[in-house]
């Protein structure tokens, strides 16, 4: 008894003694904040749309971040629990720990940072690491970081260090430095001309142990970018260079790599315009030669085309091609005045893309080489050429009328062209489709409001048409209500003209939002921000909620 | 046992909670300029803090709100709005266009690696805060039902007049 007693005592000074750090930091001030996340999956089967149900039955993933601030100092760490990792994301996550955690101190003009960290040089084109949970992207950075800037408009940025790759680091250090000068900041002659140059240096470490191939240990890549405006018009351009880098990427081929990006635009009240030009090849900069989907990424290739935000609309997205691609894209925003016969009282909004994206054309480097052969240079590319294959292409107009206070509308056209063989990576048929959104809000009163959305995708392709409704409900301001049906009444095959029905409850505050959903969910292709990740059919329950703090 | 420990932590942590100022990160103008995002916790007046995407339909539904109501509002109230773009590189250089055609009037900044996201702790966008004339965060809110601007002019107006704000 007494022993356990003293026991007792030990543990208690013992934690005093562990706590006294965060004490102390009390007794000087700051502050600390975070955020909560968690979504739980309870599996159902279903065979007839493929939903599995896995031995483990629950599929849990959450993570908790706490940052630390005093002054100039601040420190984070993130907890993660993937028990087991939900369907759909690499179940490599599998487990539960700190991934990430930092130290930082940063004073007017410098900043350090130890640890992990997240940075992006230019474009990302050369240099990006940043995470994306609903994806299952994180490719921090394990190492150190420090920015520089010993005048107004001068800014230096180096880092080295190791990337994650799930519970463990990638094999290959990265290491890199950026610089970017803003003459306008430097010398205010202009005032309304700005001009910034910049370029950055990156070079990844990764022993060779291949038995067959003699691999380059060392490969660097290096950028220089511009941005000019002058007025209401904007002119960027960025260029990268990658020496040879063979790996399962490029099928071990020894080319070097090339990427060039313009982006040009020009805005006045009311009216707004850009274009984006890109053509490259063999870009994928990774920083362990056998890494695959989204893992250990070095740099980060900007798709050509628009985030389509709606569901059908998001059923054939675009992804980057890292072996080649040569794309245009352009936007129109314009607002047709309000008080006018077509503008209505409040305006009208249309919005009007373009996207186009073709393979680069690569030559044989000789007649006994194939292209792509591993081993050897690969093939013979120059940037802006065509090759013989369309990857994408898609037209979109966008037309957003608020009638009242009451009624607000956004209605979207879309047509597309999707090169499923090389989206998807297997075999299918090219999907052309056409498709089309109604999204109506009513709001009855303050505290009631209806929301219904209507969606049609035709195509004589893939899973054939679709129609879509949704209805939401949302009262009191905090709780909601939604069902949705994604209907494929045009599957070629009668048995799979499904019914992907969902029903949620959900309650909002402040910055917590917590959800119950039960349903189906349709096979298919997850993008947060341009980047995919295949998600399995799946039927169940799914919770999740989250809050900042 | 554990009461003991868990008694530790929440002692702990009543010290730490007290309202939040906003972190000091590098963010870019749509001119492609250095911004600190230090000097929103000077402003003087009350601001609202917005973060939002080309791709997010409920964010453009809350900030095209606040853009009806905009001119309405600066007549009865001195305050700041502040949209903070997380569009990454991909859909960056959409952003000017697209608020210019939309007409919005308010100052809008880029941040396309989600640094100030994620040192603002945000989970999801859209999420919005509002923040007193000293830069505190006496307010946030995440995702958008239609008519909540008009709960946050409330807010704006109890700030202006000197009331405090019950979460």
């Amino acid at each position: 008894m007494e022993k356990r007693l003293i026991n007792k005592l030990l543990f208690i000074s013992i934690l005093v003694f562990l706590l006294s750090p965060i004490l102390a930091f009390s007794q000087l001030g700051g502050q600390i904040h975070g955020n909560f996340q968690t979504d739980v999956y309870l599996y159902g089967e279903d065979s007839l749309i493929g939903a599995l149900k896995p031995s483990h039955k629950v599929g849990i993933m959450g993570y908790a971040n706490f940052i630390y601030e005093l002054e100039n100092f601040s420190a984070g760490l993130r907890y993660e629990a993937y028990l087991n990792t939900p369907e759909g994301i690499d179940p490599r996550y599998d487990g539960q720990g700190i991934p990430y955690r930092f130290l930082q101190y940063s004073k007017d003009n410098y900043k350090i940072v130890v640890g992990n960290f997240y940075e992006q040089f230019g474009n990302g084109l050369v240099l990006r690491s940043y995470e994306d949970k609903t994806l299952g992207i994180d490719n921090s950075i394990d190492g150190i970081l420090a920015h520089f800037s010993p005048t107004k408009g001068i800014m230096f940025k180096g880092l080295a260090g190791k990337q994650r790759f799930f519970w463990d680091k990638g094999a290959g250090i990265v290491r890199g430095i950026d610089g970017e000068v803003n003459m306008s900041e430097l010398i205010k002659v202009f005032k309304s001309a700005n001009l910034t140059f910049g370029a950055s240096v990156v070079s990844k470490y990764e022993a060779d142990l291949d038995p067959i191939y003699k691999l380059p240990e060392n490969v660097l890549a290096f950028s220089d970018r511009i941005s000019f405006s002058y007025k209401n018009f904007v002119f960027q351009s960025e260029y990268v260079f990658k020496y040879n880098d063979p790996s399962s990427d490029n099928n071990f081929i020894y080319q070097n790599g090339e990427a060039l990006l313009f982006i040009t635009s020009y805005t006045t009240k009311g009216f707004g315009i850009v274009t984006q030009t890109k053509s490259l090849y063999n870009m994928s900069f990774r920083s362990s030669r056998t890494a695959n989907l989204n893992n250990l990424s070095i740099n980060y290739i900007p798709a050509i085309s628009k985030t389509q935000s709606y569901s059908l609309a998001s059923m054939y997205p675009y992804a980057s091609q890292s072996n080649g691609e040569t794309g245009f894209q352009a936007d129109i925003f314009f607002k047709i005045p309000k008080k006018t016969k077509i503008g209505g009282k409040y305006g009208t909004n249309i919005s009007l893309n373009f996207s186009y994206v073709n393979s680069i054309k690569k030559t044989p480097i000789s007649d006994t080489i194939l292209i792509g052969q591993s081993g050897t240079l690969g093939y013979n590319a120059e940037l802006f050429t065509f090759g013989d294959e369309l990857y994408y292409r898609d037209f979109n107009v966008e037309v957003s009328k608020k009638f009242s206070k009451h009624l607000k509308t956004i209605f979207m056209f879309q047509n597309l062209f999707y090169n499923y063989k090389v989206l998807r990576g297997k075999m299918g048929e090219n999907v052309f489709a056409n498709l089309g959104v109604a999204d109506i809000t009513y709001r009855i009163n303050y505290n009631n409001t209806i929301k219904t959305q209507l969606q049609a995708l035709f195509t004589e392709q893939d899973y054939g048409d679709w129609a879509m409704g949704l209805l939401q409900y949302t009262f009191k301001r905090k709780w909601f209500v939604v069902f949705m049906d994604q209907y494929n009444y045009g599957n070629k095959d009668d048995k799979k003209r499904v019914h992907y029905y969902n029903f949620a409850l959900g309650y909002t505050k402040g910055s917590g939002r917590i959800q119950l959903g039960y349903g189906k969910q349709r096979e298919g292709m997850l993008c947060v921000g341009g980047v995919c990740r295949e998600v399995p059919a799946m039927y169940g329950f799914t919770l999740s909620a989250s809050v900042s703090f | 046992m554990k009461k003991i420990v868990l008694l530790f932590f929440l002692i702990s942590f009543t010290f730490f909670l007290k309202a939040q100022n906003v972190p000091s990160v590098e963010i870019k103008t749509l001119n492609g300029l250095m911004f600190n995002t230090d000097s929103i916790n000077r402003m003087n007046k009350p601001v609202v803090l917005s973060f939002w995407a080309t791709w997010c339909v409920p964010c453009i539904k809350e900030l095209s709100a606040i853009s009806d109501n905009y001119d309405d509002w600066k007549e009865e109230a001195d305050f700041e709005v502040i949209a903070v773009s997380i569009d990454d590189s991909r859909s960056a250089s959409r952003v000017a266009p697209f608020v210019n055609g939309r007409g919005w009037q308010f100052r809008v900044f880029l941040d396309p690696n989600q640094n100030f996201k994620r040192a603002m702790n945000i989970v999801n966008v859209p999420h919005t805060f509002l923040l007193d004339k000293n830069g505190k965060i006496v307010w946030q809110h995440t995702s958008y039902t239609d008519g909540d601007e008009e709960y946050l002019f409330e807010l704006i107006k109890k700030l202006n007049s000197g009331e405090e704000i019950n979460k």
